[in-house]
């Protein structure tokens, strides 16, 4: 797994956010994306995972790669939490749950229903289903939002794990993991007005 | 793709998944035309098989618009869409456990119904028949307008008008088809094009839905 970002531009809605992003992430390695509200972390997060074409330069190596968690977790309310996570399992092809339930400290919630669990604790479920994707990229976007300092721990354990077995992670956090990795701020890098020249091409 | 099935159907089953809405809706739309249109058994005997037909369509609609809304407000699509499932995969599996929880208790429903409205004996089976091969495309073509109007909020009602008009051929040939054999007469032609709208729209519907899909998504 080698992730190369080359030359990227992103947008949303048509408007270009950010522009002349380049960067690699090999096996082991983690990037923090750093930068205000609004600059775009998220739009270049949901580029990487694949959820949207780039407007500009290649992302290569993220295809089937990732494992992507945004600010829904896609919890099931009807659904235990053991539910809800063998699910994900399921589709990423992976058996067992245990070693997701344990590394979030989720082992004595799983009977309970995902719709009575608090914020935090939803939180924590969608960061288990990370592991069981199995998937070597992990493209993250303010994966600590509604998470305790204890539980801040466990995540920056699982992602010190994940890293340790060849694993890469693409982070966008505002607060310190604790973590040694490289940041990236991403605001020098907002996209210029000039990006809108065409901006009447529809009318022609 | 079968973990997909399992979660669908026990999401539909449990509480407020709304299994059994569109039977009882059904059953009330159905109840409700002898008393509008009076009880001369005669005209019920030749209404009923277009009267049954346009109920379970209507059924089938009442539950589609929050097909792909819920998994789309919940951030559970876009995880779909990173996995290993193809998105045509995920709608058409999506649409089949919508037709075993909503098309397939119509189609059981709708013999004892037949009743109520004076269904002429010799029109029992191929109501059921047609039914059973026309429901499958109702739920499929739904699948296609939930998610073209994903991602829109109150997109129900506006999915209700695109979805309708795709309806149509499916109700001529359904409800011509049973009201021909409630007549005694042959009704293969029609049960034929049915079946044959029916596969082409289980053929190329997903790759349609899957594509719109990816285009909602950005």
């Amino acid at each position: 797994m080698e992730l190369t970002v080359t030359d990227l531009a992103v947008g949303r809605g048509g408007v270009p956010v950010l522009a002349g992003l380049s960067f690699g992430l090999g096996p082991g390695q983690a990037l923090v994306l750093r930068g205000p509200n609004g600059s775009g972390k998220t739009t270049l997060l949901r580029t990487v995972a694949g959820l949207q074409p780039p407007m500009a330069g290649t992302v290569t190596g993220a295809e089937d790669q990732v494992a992507y968690a945004a600010h829904a977790d896609g919890l099931k309310a009807a659904l235990s939490v053991a539910e809800n996570l063998g699910f994900w399992a399921a589709v990423f092809g992976q058996r067992g749950i245990e070693g997701a339930l344990r590394a979030f400290d989720l082992e004595a919630l799983a009977d309970r229903r995902a719709g009575q669990l608090s914020a935090g604790q939803k939180r924590r479920l969608g960061l288990a289903r990370l592991m069981v994707a199995a998937r070597p990229l992990w493209v993250l976007d303010e994966p600590t939002v509604s998470l305790d300092a204890a539980s801040v721990t466990l995540f920056a354990d699982a992602v010190r794990a994940h890293m340790a077995r060849g694993g890469a992670a693409l982070i966008a956090s505002h607060i310190d993991l604790g973590l040694e990795t490289d940041v990236l701020e991403v605001s020098p890098h907002r996209a210029q007005a000039a990006a809108m020249a065409h901006a009447d091409e529809a009318f022609l | 793709m079968r973990a997909l099935f399992v979660r669908d159907m026990a999401l539909a089953l449990r509480a407020g998944g709304g299994f059994g809405l569109g039977l009882a809706f059904f059953l009330i739309v159905v109840v409700l035309v002898p008393f509008s249109v009076g009880p001369a058994s005669d005209l019920l005997m030749r209404i009923a098989p277009g009267v049954l037909w346009l109920g379970a369509l209507l059924a089938c609609l009442l539950s589609l618009d929050r097909l792909l809304a819920v998994d789309w407000e919940d951030g559970a699509l876009d995880l779909l869409a990173t996995s290993p499932l193809p998105l045509e995969g995920v709608v058409a599996v999506k649409a089949a456990a919508h037709w075993v929880t909503t098309g397939l208790p119509l189609v059981l429903a709708a013999p004892v119904l037949g009743v109520l409205l004076n269904l002429a004996p010799a029109g029992y089976g191929v109501l059921v028949a047609s039914l059973a091969l026309g429901t499958p495309a109702l739920s499929m073509i739904g699948a296609f307008g939930a998610a073209l109007t994903v991602g829109i909020k109150r997109g129900g009602l506006l999915m209700s008008l695109l979805v309708l008009p795709m309806y149509v051929p499916t109700l001529i040939f359904g409800a011509e088809a049973a009201r021909r054999a409630a007549e005694g007469l042959d009704p293969t032609t029609p049960l034929l094009f049915l079946a044959g709208i029916t596969a082409g729209v289980l053929a190329l519907m997903p790759f349609a839905a899957g594509a719109v899909l990816r285009v909602n998504l950005r």
